[in-house]
This record gives structure tokens, C-alpha cells and sequence, in this order.
């Protein structure tokens, strides 16, 4: 079973590392916006697998915490990659 | 250009009292395990910015007439006042106070000094968090 589980991070570590190259790349800022939070999701699995590896339930506020952070943060870039800037101050314009 | 955001509008709503009550999780939860006041104010700050970001300052000031310059003073006030308690019954600075207490619907509680200081940080975080957001973001 440990084997599984390290098996899956360390497929998960490679897959970031492909996600990271989009992230640098990407011909377009969308490209970069799914790779960031897809970013965050593989950030996500890494926390959890690693929380059933050393067998806590402490690491799992930092799954929420990081959910959170990453929906925020998708949102706000595309409201920047939709209208130019994230806040306004009257949206009726 | 008026685009439509009915859904991001709907889901932010939503998930803004799901953000606020994990906040209000963390800021208790840290008195034994990891969380606290600290933490606990961001994540009540980002779902305040989620609302701004779905909506727009004029809206959310609406929504929340908060002035975050007097929570930054009632927070230091808070913290500052539970830190300097223990001066006045001769125990040195920063002694805290704790005992056990028979509540209604808990049981046995635990009630502490420092959970009150920590209410102060809390306050202090979401203030001027909220206050550097509101002025830097404001476009003009």
C-alpha cells in the first residue's frame, strides 16, 4: 500500500512539472490560467496522499484552506482575462 | 461592455458564508490544532475579496457597511486590553487565565484569556487586509 501511494506522488510530482512548463510557456494567458489551477488541484492530491501516508488528520484544513485560495485566485484572473481589471468600483458601466 | 455573470454572482454568494464558517472552524479550532486568529482573518478577508471580485466595491460596501479602520481599532483595543488585565491583578504582562466552566449546551468548557486575545488578531487581520484591498484595487 505504501508503495501505491508513493507511486501516485511521485506521478503527481511529474505531471506538476509538466504543468509548470505549460504555466512558463503557454502561448496564451489562458493556457496559463488552467495550468495554475490545475496547479493547485495537483497541490491538492499531494496533501491528501501524503496525509494518508503518515496516517494524520491535521493536513486536512490545508486541503480546504488551499481549495479556497486556488478558486479565488482562477476567478480573479478571469475576470482579468474577461474585462482587463479584477475590481471596480461600479460594475454598471 | 456588459457581460453576463449570473452564475459567478449566484455561486459567490454561495460560497462566501462556506468560506466565513470555515473561517470561524479555524479560529476556533486553534487553540489545540494548527489555525487561530491569524489564519482565520485571511480566510474571512478572502471571502470579502470573493464577493468584490463577483460583484463590485460599491455593491459590497453596500452589503457590509463596514468602516476596517475602526475594526483595526477595536481589534488592537481588544488585544491590547486582554494583554494588559493580568498588569492590574499583579501578574506580569501577558498572563493568561483559564478555568473550566459548566455551560448549558457544551459541558464542560474550557474558557481562556487568550482566545479573547486572539479575537483581537482576528479583528486586526480582516481590517487592514481589507483596508490595503479596498484602497490599492480601486481603480481611480
Amino acid at each position: 500500500m505504501t508503495y501505491f501511494i508513493w507511486s501516485a506522488i511521485v506521478i503527481i510530482a511529474l505531471s506538476m512539472v509538466a504543468l509548470l512548463f505549460r504555466v512558463v510557456k503557454g502561448p496564451t494567458p489562458s493556457d496559463r490560467v488552467i495550468a495554475l489551477d490545475t496547479l493547485g488541484i495537483a497541490l491538492i492530491c499531494i496533501v491528501g496522499l501524503y496525509s494518508i501516508l503518515v496516517n494524520t488528520k491535521f493536513f486536512l484544513e490545508i486541503i480546504l484552506l488551499l481549495a479556497i485560495l486556488s478558486f479565488i485566485g482562477t476567478i480573479a484572473f478571469s475576470k482579468f482575462i474577461e474585462k482587463g481589471d479584477i475590481i471596480t468600483r461600479d460594475d454598471s458601466r | 461592455m456588459k457581460i453576463n455573470n449570473v452564475i459567478l454572482q449566484f455561486t459567490a454568494k454561495f460560497v462566501f458564508f462556506i468560506i466565513f464558517f470555515f473561517a470561524v472552524h479555524i479560529f476556533f479550532a486553534g487553540h489545540y490544532t494548527p489555525g487561530g486568529g491569524f489564519v482565520g482573518g485571511l480566510v474571512t478577508a478572502s471571502a470579502i475579496v470573493l464577493l468584490i471580485i463577483a460583484f463590485d466595491l460599491n455593491t459590497v460596501q453596500k452589503l457590509l457597511p463596514i468602516n476596517y479602520i475602526y475594526v483595526v481599532a477595536v481589534g488592537l483595543i481588544l488585544a491590547l486590553g486582554t494583554a494588559a488585565f493580568s498588569m492590574f491583578v499583579g501578574e506580569p504582562f501577558f498572563t493568561h487565565f483559564f478555568d473550566y466552566f459548566y455551560l448549558p449546551l457544551f459541558g464542560k468548557t474550557s474558557l481562556h484569556t487568550a482566545a479573547l486575545f486572539d479575537l483581537g488578531v482576528y479583528l486586526v487581520v480582516v481590517g487592514v487586509t481589507m483596508t490595503i484591498i479596498q484602497t490599492i484595487g480601486e481603480d481611480e
